[in-house]
């Protein structure tokens, strides 16, 4: 069984090709020079990624960045104006038909049809995959006690909560036991239960074997996700590499120092300045600087900051998340680009 | 694609359409309540002024008001595609290994079940209100099979409408309005003979006319000309024009 790589600080790319199996050097989804264009806006700019089987890469951006754009041409639902890309070998033009046996699609927005009971909507898209009856119905309680909606089988489905609803979106799109799985950010909108019990099933999956596209623009979902990140923005990938690697590039560790007065942050900023050969930067209460090194920073820092005069209500030294790699790659923050425009500026 | 898989798909699909509109009564109503209204109102409202030489004003509407009931048959389809389309339905639809026309053709199918639905509702609203078969059963059953042939074939212009709209309120007002007027300038609620002349000219080749002709010469003995195959031609050829641009649509339609 492919497995999760165990050093996440090695590329999955060359590393897959000693433990995955029969097709040891076939990725299971590979993209090349991939352009798309809708009239005018340009969604995809020439795409360049790959996945190795058995692992989960997380294309990460912000709104607008080409994510659903580039699934959308993986899952057959829209043909590329250039370049090319296969999924478990097969061309997602030529080959689109065959390939749509072997690819599960959730997304987004719960697909499903809510007059519907879950396990009618199971069963009808069991059905469209081509099983009898009974076997689509076998499967679909399967899928509804593994996603723990059996009780709710029976109900139609606009009686579910957000979270039941994405369950059974999810369930749907693994009626097939697909290989490839797309997941169009598949925690958008869900409260942070639903979405930690949506990330232990999509981990399980994976565990399995399941190859796993993601978009998202959470960076706390790819960080504990994915085992490789493709950046996206204004549709190219302007980064790759895991998470750690990613992490790597943006330098030191970052000390955050939580202010009790917002307005002393010019103060703070001064006292702070000398220790980072970065500019500190502001976020509301908050001055996060790229630190060297880890030993003696937060003791400095706090004299240093007593000495202005500055009250602290907490301080912290901290690895760089997603989001400082964000910030560092494109200019902007992934989750609200237009809130932030001015801090990155 | 094997014809087998398109028809077993198809069947799903009309299948899923009919059980979903169990569990939404109002739409069930639209069916049923709004054209016998509809009757009771052109009777007992209108009837009385409106002469219609050798019918009784009953025997004359009843096959019009059916005609133009059955066009708006296919606004189901319209609205239930575009919500399809808008929570990302087609999309997984469109992600399945299932035979491409299938979405339509079990949409458009599930159509004629519910338009027999309300051709039966309202034959039977006719026959209480006064409304008097002058045919054979042979007759009644064509005149049955020419109006679900000539809803079916609305059903794929709604189809392509429904796929084409940016929301169902949309498809809503753009159908009333390109449907809306065809069916009244015609001869379903009045003779054509009182329309002014150039109004008259629309209406005695409006394919809305024809077949409202051609059901009256089926149901109540009304000379007959050529429209009953006149209208069987309109419906074929209605079909074949919108059914293909239906697909092509289905086949690169995008989801919000």
């Amino acid at each position: 069984m492919p497995t999760r790589l165990e050093d996440p600080m090695t590329n999955p790319r060359t590393e897959t090709r000693r433990d995955c199996g029969p097709r040891p050097d076939e990725p299971a989804i590979s993209v090349s020079g991939l352009r798309k264009s809708f009239g005018e806006v340009c969604a995809l700019d020439g795409v360049d990624f790959e996945v190795a089987p058995g692992t989960v890469l997380g294309l990460l951006g912000p709104n607008g960045a080409g994510k659903t754009t580039a699934v959308r041409v993986l899952a057959t639902l829209l043909k590329p104006d250039a370049g090319s890309a296969t999924v478990t070998g097969l061309d997602v033009v030529a080959e689109a038909a065959a390939l749509r046996e072997r690819i599960g699609l959730a997304g987004q927005y719960a697909a499903i049809d809510e007059n519907l009971t879950g396990l009618e909507n199971l069963v009808m898209v069991g059905r469209l995959y081509g099983m009898a009856r009974s076997v689509a119905k076998a499967r679909g309680l399967e899928l509804l006690e593994r996603f723990e909606l059996l009780e709710a089988a029976r109900r139609p489905a606009k009686t579910y909560s957000g979270g039941m609803r994405r369950r059974l979106d999810l369930a749907a799109a693994l009626v097939a036991k697909p290989p490839v799985l797309f997941l169009d950010e598949p925690t958008t909108g869900l409260d942070p239960r639903s979405r930690l019990e949506l990330w232990t099933t999509i981990e399980e999956l994976v565990a399995e074997g399941t190859t796993v596209l993601l978009t998202t623009q959470y960076l706390d979902e790819a960080d504990r996700l994915a085992d490789s990140i493709a950046v996206i923005d204004r549709g190219r990938v302007i980064a790759e590499g895991t998470p750690d690697e990613l992490k790597d590039r943006v330098g030191g560790d970052r000390l955050e120092v939580h202010l009790s007065d917002a307005a002393a942050a010019p103060r703070a900023i001064a006292a702070l300045a000398p220790m980072s050969d970065d500019a500190p930067v502001v976020q509301r209460d908050t001055v996060t600087l790229t630190v060297r090194g880890r030993t003696g920073v937060i003791v400095d820092a706090v004299r240093r900051l007593d000495d202005a005069g500055v009250e602290v209500d907490d301080l912290a030294l901290r690895r760089p998340t997603l989001d400082d790699v964000f910030l560092a790659l494109t200019g902007h923050a992934a989750e609200t680009a237009e809130d932030e425009q001015e801090v990155a500026a | 694609m094997t014809s087998r898989r398109l028809v077993s798909d198809t069947m799903v699909v009309a299948e899923r359409n009919l059980v979903r509109l169990t569990r939404a009564p109002d739409l069930l109503l639209a069916f049923t309540v709004q054209p016998v209204m509809f009757v009771l109102l052109f009777v007992y409202v209108f009837g009385g002024a409106i002469i219609t030489p050798g019918y009784s004003y009953e025997d004359f509407l009843l096959p019009g008001i059916i005609v133009q009931n059955i066009a708006f048959g296919g606004f189901v389809t319209a609205l239930g595609l575009n919500e399809d389309l808008q929570k990302g339905l087609i999309d997984r639809f469109r992600s399945l290994p299932m035979a491409r026309p299938a979405v339509l053709a079990g949409r458009t199918l599930a159509d004629v079940v519910t338009n027999s639905l309300s051709i039966a509702v309202l034959i039977l609203t006719g026959l209480i209100i006064g409304f008097s078969f002058d045919a054979s059963p042979v007759e009644i059953v064509a005149g049955f099979g020419l109006l679900l042939l000539f809803g079916y074939a609305f059903s794929w212009v709604f189809a392509l409408l429904g796929l084409l709209v940016s929301s169902p309120e949309a498809a809503n007002s753009l159908g009333f309005i390109a449907v809306f007027p065809l069916t009244f300038i015609s001869s379903a609620f009045v003779p054509v003979e009182s329309m002014p002349s150039g109004l008259r000219w629309f209406a005695e080749i409006n394919p809305f006319t024809i077949v409202v002709d051609a059901m009256r010469s089926l149901w109540i003995g009304a000379p007959a000309g050529h429209s009953i195959w006149a209208a069987v031609v309109w419906a074929l050829v209605i079909i074949a024009i919108f059914a293909p641009l239906a697909v092509s649509r289905y086949r690169r339609a995008a989801g919000r």
